[in-house]
């Protein structure tokens, strides 16, 4: 594609904010459904690794809550940019691993996501009150029903401030996937802050936009709260 | 027909030894209250009859099922024995009607229409039709404790537990409460009772038992333990409470 940005400079000297904007703002546009693309699914695995593992840390079994507590010391104990080394040049380095830069970031974002969500999660369930697992069971329900029912809808509630609040920390940590390559949002920004030489304003889009979607982020889940709000 | 025999049971909490040797049976349509002090382990006891608690040792049957025997379904010895809360818990982000129907559904499989038919009538019972569609939080306490025992009764329960009803009501919800379980009682339901209310106890209880020190200290038909207790210790709380 023809870097139309550069061009423009040599055009249109005495507005060159105007030119920026017209003429990066469709790359950032392509870069930010890549963002979302990645966040969405990242964060619908990272919820779903996250419970499973909140449910391991809580199982009666000492094994799986050693697992659980081992697996998420070490994500909380490790930068993001180190996890998404080792899984896209670590792990591609064996031979029978192949992931391209996508499914990498993907992957990280997710396990990431998916350590601290299980411990928002694990909170969430423990701070139910006892008595409603009693009534739960003494009613015949086993511990899956009660579980499914009565203990994580209430749960959930609970903590969605919290959920909200890593989701949007993970969104920002899309961002770190630019630095292999993933043609995110922010690669793009860098993209077209180098091509309209124009680095001031580019960036300060890329933050505009980045401002936007998290704002409505917390609008959706706001709403949702409110929605949903325990009785 | 014997519906519960407790034999020598114990109950420990690590090192402390809330029920040191319990024995007793409630046979069909009786009505048991429990007595004691605070701490004696009334709830503790009573929480052993469908295994809340893991029992430390001894047995309790329910219908001639030993439910310590590990290989027991608990799940479906719970179905026949309902309980009722001192704190109600009930289920706070499900209607009146979806607390009720909860356990048919979902336990016994039974059909929507169904069960909701059987919530309207026990809700009736209870005197709180209005109120199916309402959320535990917009009800009194009164409210919340009736609306608990349909929930129990939901399962068609041949034993009803009762851990202190009444205590955390103020006074004058206390009666439709004690009114629903008397006419219970009436109606033939095999009760154990854990209560500070020593009239519902003279009024309905088949027998009383006056729990102390993690012993069953005295057991009697309730004219005899209320007007000519044995023992010292069942003289010493009666004269503080009665
Ligand atoms: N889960 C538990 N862990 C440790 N101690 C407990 C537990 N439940 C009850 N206890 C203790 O057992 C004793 C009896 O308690 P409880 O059965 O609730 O008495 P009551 O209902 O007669 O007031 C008390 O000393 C209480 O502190
Ligand atoms: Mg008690």
């Amino acid at each position: 594609m023809q870097r139309a940005g550069v061009r423009c400079i040599f055009l249109c000297k005495g507005d060159r904010c105007m030119d920026t904007i017209v003429n990066a703002f469709p790359y950032l546009m392509e870069g930010l459904q890549v963002t979302l693309y990645i966040f969405a699914i990242a964060i619908v695995f990272g919820f779903l690794i996250g419970l499973v593992v909140a449910l391991f840390r809580l199982a009666p079994l000492k094994i799986l809550n050693w697992i659980a507590k081992i697996f998420v010391d070490a994500i909380r104990g490790t930068p993001f940019i180190v996890q998404l080394f080792f899984i896209y040049f670590g792990l591609n380095s064996l031979d029978f691993i192949s992931l391209d830069s996508t499914t990498a970031g993907i992957v990280t974002v997710a396990i990431n996501a998916g350590a601290y969500f299980s411990e928002i999660i694990r909170a969430g369930i423990q701070s139910i009150d006892k008595g409603q697992t009693e009534a739960a069971r003494s009613l015949g329900l086993n511990s899956t029903q009660n579980m499914r029912y009565v203990i994580l809808p209430q749960a959930f509630r609970r903590m969605l401030p919290t959920i909200t609040n890593q989701a949007i920390i993970s969104l920002k940590d899309t961002s770190l996937l630019s630095v292999i390559g993933v043609a995110d949002l922010t690669q793009e920004g860098r993209i077209q802050a180098s091509a309209t030489f124009d680095a001031f304003n580019v960036y300060l889009i890329l933050g505009i936009i980045y401002f936007v979607i998290i704002y409505l982020l917390s609008m959706l889940a706001s709403f949702v709260e409110r929605k949903f709000v325990l009785r | 027909m014997t519906m519960i025999r407790v034999e020598n049971l114990k109950k420990s909490f690590g090192n402390l030894e809330v029920i040191k040797d319990m024995s007793t049976v409630v046979e069909e349509k009786e009505v048991i209250c429990v007595i004691g002090p605070s701490g004696s382990g009334k709830s503790t006891f009573l929480r052993c009859l469908n295994r809340l608690e893991e029992i430390t040792g001894g047995h309790v049957y329910i219908e001639n099922v030993d439910i310590t025997d590990p290989k027991v379904d608990i799940n479906q010895i719970r179905q026949d024995v309902g309980m009722v809360f001192q704190q109600f818990n009930l289920f706070p982000h499900k209607s009146v009607l979806e607390n009720v129907v909860l356990a048919p559904m979902k336990v016994k499989k039974s059909d929507r229409k169904a069960s909701e038919q059987k919530a309207y009538e026990l809700l009736d019972k209870v005197g709180l039709r209005e109120k199916a569609k309402a959320y535990p939080g917009e009800l009194s306490g009164g409210q919340k404790q009736r609306v608990a025992i349909a929930r129990a009764l939901a399962m068609d329960p041949k034993i009803m537990l009762f851990d202190e009803p009444t205590s955390a009501l103020d006074p004058e919800m206390v009666g439709d409460v004690l009114d629903v379980m008397k006419q219970l009682a009436r109606e033939g339901m095999t009760m154990v009772v854990v209560t500070h209310e020593m009239g519902f106890a003279a009024e309905m209880g088949d027998r009383v038992l006056f729990i102390d020190g993690g012993y069953i200290v005295e057991e009697n038909v309730p004219k005899e333990l209320f007007g000519n207790p044995q023992h010292e210790r069942t003289k010493a709380f009666l004269s503080k409470v009665l």
